[in-house]
């Protein structure tokens, strides 16, 4: 299949990104993970449980409204159910690699001249005793369960952990039954007042889940963090303690609170694997992108929070920009920043608000003192607080890429997702921006029947088809393989030869971009579907 | 209330699985994951080494601690596969593989 421009994710960024393009007559063709669009902010209930108010578990529905029936009466395409592990070729050709169905292992291609990255966030959860206990979900999980699935996993929550996220997921456990007996963030409440007037745009919507957690009788405890959950083989309760001011757990301040439901959150990390593969460069944890939210790899495009977590209407104002941004540099023509002025000026609040939340909701900066050395840290790999310590202490790793070799902590499924952080700040390693040149695990059959199509010296002539690899794909002869690896763990950096990982990187950044496309464009003026 | 109130949901006929032999319904659009809460069940799996349960942590596709055994295949991640009529649905013990 080809398109003109391919949207990786269909969240706040991507649907605005493929409306403001499609609206520029740029032919736009969406992928996603997940069965329908909306991502995470707008995730939707599963059709066959036949929602008549869905709403009542969302903010911000009237432009939920907007985007999907902007998006019904677009000529962009969904491709739902679609999981990216990989997106080759550039400046002006590429093809995204994805895996279909329940088991993940039909392989499917999209070819584009261009690509925009909205592959959002996933959530940090630090380590503490009794973190991996079932009961103990991620305050983000809870809320996507219960937004897809309209389920909750118990009768009793504690909302935990620090972020403004932790706010919907407390009142929307308890609008839809959960008795949710305490909202424990670790930020203090004049911290996060302090920030208030950065905060402005945000506000109402705080205010709202204020009155709402009283109405529920959700009991807020600032400045306090959960030092253990409990339980043999389900949770039973969770000891929380206050924190002094330098973030210490203030001794003597211990309470237990029985419950069967922990929903914890320490923030989020913007997903960036795509944008790596690409060669596109980060700052940090985030993609950097420029004021037209275009990456450092020609013809890649970012927006939303792999570019920085800043919530879903500064995902909108950006997806839009990059949306018209892409599609006039696809027609060879220079985009015109006066058009989008007014999803700039939103995205430059929003940015200084998200800068502000950042600095108000931290982690207790001395979370890492109350993991045991028996503390499961690689949930994957089942490596301890005590072996990671070991390895950086007793064994002198200086990084954590060493640790992992040392210890296997990030090398399960996950790749390092849920514990890198964790790792980097028991050890006081600095951390390497993630290296997962596989966004997904990927069957060996396929990562085979693709492994030629990466190491092609030369790619496909920009104005003819690129060849259809997905039969080639089916027909590899250990497409047989019963699993996507030989030791039942995904394939890793380690387990792909050096001329694969080459030929992800160094794309050449001297070719101009698509000027072969010009074409006259009088695109619609209006910030019409981003504005939140 | 609960969730399926909350929204006013009118889901089509639940129909059956088994989980561990035991039978079990699950309303048609629910993933794996949501069915078994629903069943009131949060673990089906133990892990590799210490033989510990699990279930959901992330909820969408990126810990898979949810790994489960569906129909005889291993390693699906229950939160993201739908529950269909009839799975069998099994604990997965370590790997999921007899080894
Ligand atoms: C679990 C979770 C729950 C959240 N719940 C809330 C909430 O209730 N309220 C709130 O204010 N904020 C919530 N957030 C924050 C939320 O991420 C943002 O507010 C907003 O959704 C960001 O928009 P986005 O378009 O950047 O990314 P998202 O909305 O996250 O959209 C990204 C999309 O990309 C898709 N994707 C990513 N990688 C791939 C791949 N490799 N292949 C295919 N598809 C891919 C995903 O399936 C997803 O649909 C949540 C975040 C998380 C992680
Ligand atoms: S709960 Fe994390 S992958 Fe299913």
């Amino acid at each position: 299949m080809r398109t003109e421009l391919v949207v990786v994710g269909a969240g706040p960024a991507g649907l605005a990104a493929a409306l403001a393009a499609d609206a520029r007559g740029v032919r736009v063709t969406v992928v996603d993970a997940a069965d329908g669009p909306g991502g995470q902010f707008y995730r939707q209930p599963a059709a066959e449980l036949n929602a008549r108010r869905p709403q009542a578990l969302h903010h911000q529905w009237r432009t939920w409204e907007r985007l999907r029936d902007g998006l019904a009466a677009s000529g962009v395409r969904l491709l739902t159910g679609h999981h990216v592990w990989t997106v080759t070729g550039g400046p002006d050709s590429f093809t995204v690699h994805a895996l279909l169905g329940p088991g993940q292992d039909e392989p499917a291609t999209v070819h584009a001249d261009a690509v925009l990255l909205a592959t959002g966030s996933h959530e940090h959860v630090l380590p503490f005793p009794g973190w991996t206990l079932p009961g103990v979900v991620t305050a983000g999980g809870a809320q996507a369960m219960l937004k897809s699935g309209l389920v909750v996993p118990g009768r009793v929550a504690v909302v935990a952990g620090t972020g403004p996220l932790l706010l919907p997921v407390a009142t929307g456990l308890a609008a839809a039954g959960t008795r949710v007996s305490a909202l424990v963030e670790s930020a203090g409440p004049r911290q996060v007042a302090r920030h208030a007037r950065a905060l402005a745009g945000k506000l109402p919507e705080g205010a709202g889940h204020a009155a709402r957690l009283l109405r529920h009788r959700v009991r807020p405890l600032a400045r306090h963090t959960v030092v253990r959950a409990h339980g043999d083989d389900r949770l039973t309760g969770v000891t929380v303690a206050a924190l002094d001011a330098d973030g210490h757990v203030r001794r003597g301040t211990g309470r237990y609170l029985p419950c069967d439901t922990l929903a914890v959150g320490h923030g989020l990390l913007p997903q960036t694997d795509l944008a790596e593969g690409l060669g596109c460069h980060l700052d940090g944890a985030t993609v950097t992108v420029d004021a037209e939210q275009r990456t450092s790899a020609p013809g890649v495009w970012a927006a939303g929070e792999a570019t920085g977590v800043g919530g879903a209407a500064l995902a909108l104002a950006e997806g839009h920009i990059a949306g018209r941004s892409a599609a006039a540099r696809l027609r060879g023509t220079e985009p015109d920043p006066a058009g989008w002025a007014p999803a700039a000026r939103t995205r430059e609040a929003l940015r200084t608000a998200a800068a502000a939340l950042d600095a108000a909701f931290a982690p207790p900066a001395h979370w890492a003192a109350q993991v045991t050395d028996d503390t499961v840290v690689c949930r994957c790999e089942e490596v301890t607080a005590g072996a990671v310590r070991e390895a950086a202490d007793g064994l002198g790793a200086g990084d954590v890429r060493t640790v992992k070799l040392l210890t296997r902590a990030g090398m399960g499924w996950c790749q390092g997702r849920m514990c890198a952080t964790a790792v980097a700040g028991l050890t006081g390693c600095h951390s390497d921006p993630p290296r997962r040149p596989l966004a997904r695990p990927v069957p060996l059959g396929i990562l085979a029947g693709t492994a030629p199509d990466r190491a092609a010296p030369d790619r496909p002539a920009p104005d003819r088809p690129a060849p259809d690899r997905t039969a080639p794909d089916r027909a590899a002869p250990d497409r047989a393989a019963p699993d996507r690896a030989v030791s039942g763990r995904p394939v890793s950096e380690s387990d792909r030869s050096p001329s694969e990982q080459a030929s992800t990187g160094g794309l050449s950044s001297d070719r101009p971009p698509h000027g072969r496309l010009a074409r006259d464009q009088n695109p619609p003026e209006a910030f019409e579907e981003g504005s939140p | 209330m609960n969730p399926l109130r909350l929204v006013r949901a009118r889901p089509a006929r639940a129909f059956t699985v088994t989980v561990d032999g035991r039978t079990v319904e699950a309303l048609p659009g629910r993933t794996v994951a949501a069915a078994l809460w629903a069943a009131g069940i949060t673990s089906w799996r133990t892990t590799r080494g210490s033989g510990r349960p699990r279930g959901v942590f992330c909820g969408i596709g990126v810990c898979f601690d949810c790994l489960v055994t569906v129909n005889d295949s291993p390693n699906q991640r229950a939160c993201l596969v739908p529950a269909r009529p009839g799975d069998v649905i099994r604990t997965q013990e370590g790997t999921g593989h007899e080894d």
